[in-house]
């Protein structure tokens, strides 16, 4: 075995053994190491607020009037301008955040703890579907849910998690590639087992008694009309907010895969990727023996199924931290686990099994933790090898949400995206000096 | 060669998938095996993946 054959096992081996336990939740700017008052996080590769796509922007100025920065759209963009507030990337801080990826100082993130290399990972609360911050809305309704999230969720949730002593996050995953997800786009089942591990706790807390708060409260009649009429106690609430939403256990997912891949990055001669991530403009990758450099190429629009009344014109470029689920083996490298996804994504069952086969032609390893029932239990495909994606012409799987281009709008459909080859060959040649 | 075209054809088709299609629109039996040259025949990227192996 070669030189970096050798690595890239000691890197896929250290990415499996780590076990990423959700410990706590802490507000970014007290629990994120490197965390100040004018930095926000984002998705993707460094971009400067000039090359920034219409989401991304959206939920900056959304970020700014949350922070108590700017009072409106319009003094959140000159300040945002003014080179005042820092941008950086969301990984650059062992952080994750879905879509625009934008962290704040004063938002509550979980905290990931990897219990067999030590440190931490960190992503905010996901707020649910449509016009949300993550795709670039900002309006009232977005910002009041962030409130509630802020004052009421979070909170509630970070009580619950002391009680439980800490959630296994690997075991979730594992389980939910059991039961029809791909850990990604497919996420009923792995919010399911989330809701059942920590229910108990959230019922145990004072939160379980508690019924007044001062943010505003949200509409929860579409899980039931009783907390139209009801002055329902935060545990119950919380629960049916976690109920409504089937991506709510998606960043604590993505920083628990965050955490995997960090335990990969490092290793001396490794050929494997260990981020890979979009702003909405750029696409980028890291590998593992090359440090915190960046290889960068103009991110393509995602192919999908479109919500009613919009097409595949208003998409964006591809954007979000997401991609980490793929990075780690599971997500469009686990599609044959999840059939199910092409309702949402397009295309057919034999499809999902085409794209989980085809990654097995790009990676190191099969996973000893995650594995695909109807494939004999076999590991889903881990470790993407840059030295195969470039011999092979097949670049990784993404499944993936899609973005309105302008900002303020939110998420317009679902699909599939191709990262650029050219970011993988600039990678070889970088590897090859 | 004559009796290749008096015969029931099964083919195998490697690369180009076009050709696997019409034969099998045509109701040949055919299987179709994905392939391309490697790193897309580009000799600088494959000195490159010598170098690295």
């Amino acid at each position: 075995m070669s030189k970096i054959d050798q690595a890239n096992q000691e890197a896929v081996k250290k990415m499996m053994m780590s076990r990423p336990v959700w410990v706590d939740i802490g507000r970014a700017k007290d629990v994120i190491p490197g965390m100040k008052d004018n930095l926000f996080l984002h998705a993707g590769p460094p971009i400067t607020w000039d090359r920034m796509s219409g989401p991304l922007k959206g939920a900056i100025i959304g970020g700014l009037i949350y922070e108590g920065k700017a009072e409106n759209a319009e003094e959140a963009e000159k300040i945002a301008e003014s080179g005042d507030i820092e941008f950086a990337p969301c990984h650059h801080y062992n952080t994750v955040g879905p879509m625009a990826g934008v962290t704040t100082p004063s938002q509550l993130v979980f905290i990931i703890k990897d219990e067999e290399w030590g440190g931490n990972t960190f992503s905010n609360m996901n707020e649910g579907y449509g016009k949300v911050l993550r795709y670039g809305a900002y309006d009232d309704e977005v910002l009041n849910r962030l409130r509630w999230l802020d004052e009421v969720y979070a909170p509630c949730l970070k009580e619950a998690v002391k009680l439980a002593k800490g959630v296994d996050m690997k075991s979730i995953i594992a389980q939910a590639l059991h039961m029809g997800d791909d850990a990604h786009n497919r996420n009923r089942a792995t919010t399911s087992l989330f809701i059942r591990t920590i229910a108990p706790f959230i019922a145990e807390t004072d939160f379980g008694k508690e019924k007044e708060y001062d943010a505003p409260r949200l509409d929860l009649s579409n899980v039931s009309e009783y907390f139209k009429n009801t002055r329902a106690s935060v545990a119950a609430e919380v629960l049916a907010f976690m109920h409504s939403n089937d991506l709510t256990s998606l960043n604590a997912i993505m920083a628990a895969c965050k955490s995997m891949a960090l335990a990969a990055h490092g290793v001396e001669n490794s050929t494997m990727v260990t981020t890979m991530a979009r702003n909405g403009t750029d696409f980028g990758i890291r590998v593992s023996s090359t440090g915190d450099k960046w290889f960068t190429a103009p991110a393509n629009v995602p192919d999908g199924l479109f919500f009613s009344g919009f097409k595949s014109s208003d998409a964006n470029r591809d954007i979000g931290d997401s991609v980490i689920t793929e990075t780690v083996g599971v997500g469009g490298f686990a599609m044959a686990a999840a059939p199910a996804i092409v309702n949402f994504i397009g295309g057919s069952p034999a499809d999902a099994f085409d794209a989980t086969n085809e990654m097995y032609e790009i990676t190191v390893a099969e996973n000893n933790n995650f594995n695909i029932p109807a494939m004999d239990f076999k590991g889903t495909p881990t470790g993407i090898d840059v030295r195969k994606v470039v011999e092979k012409n097949i670049v990784p799987r993404i499944n993936t949400g899609i973005a309105h281009k302008e900002a303020g709008i939110g998420q317009v459909g679902a699909g599939i995206v191709k990262p650029p080859m050219e970011m993988f060959v600039d990678a070889l040649k970088e590897l090859a000096k | 060669m004559e009796n290749l075209f008096n015969s029931e054809l099964k083919v195998i088709n490697l690369g180009l998938e076009g050709f696997a299609e019409t034969l099998k629109e045509r109701g040949t039996q055919v299987i179709h095996v994905r392939w391309q040259p490697p790193a897309m025949g580009d000799d600088d990227l494959l000195s490159l993946l010598d170098k690295l192996k």
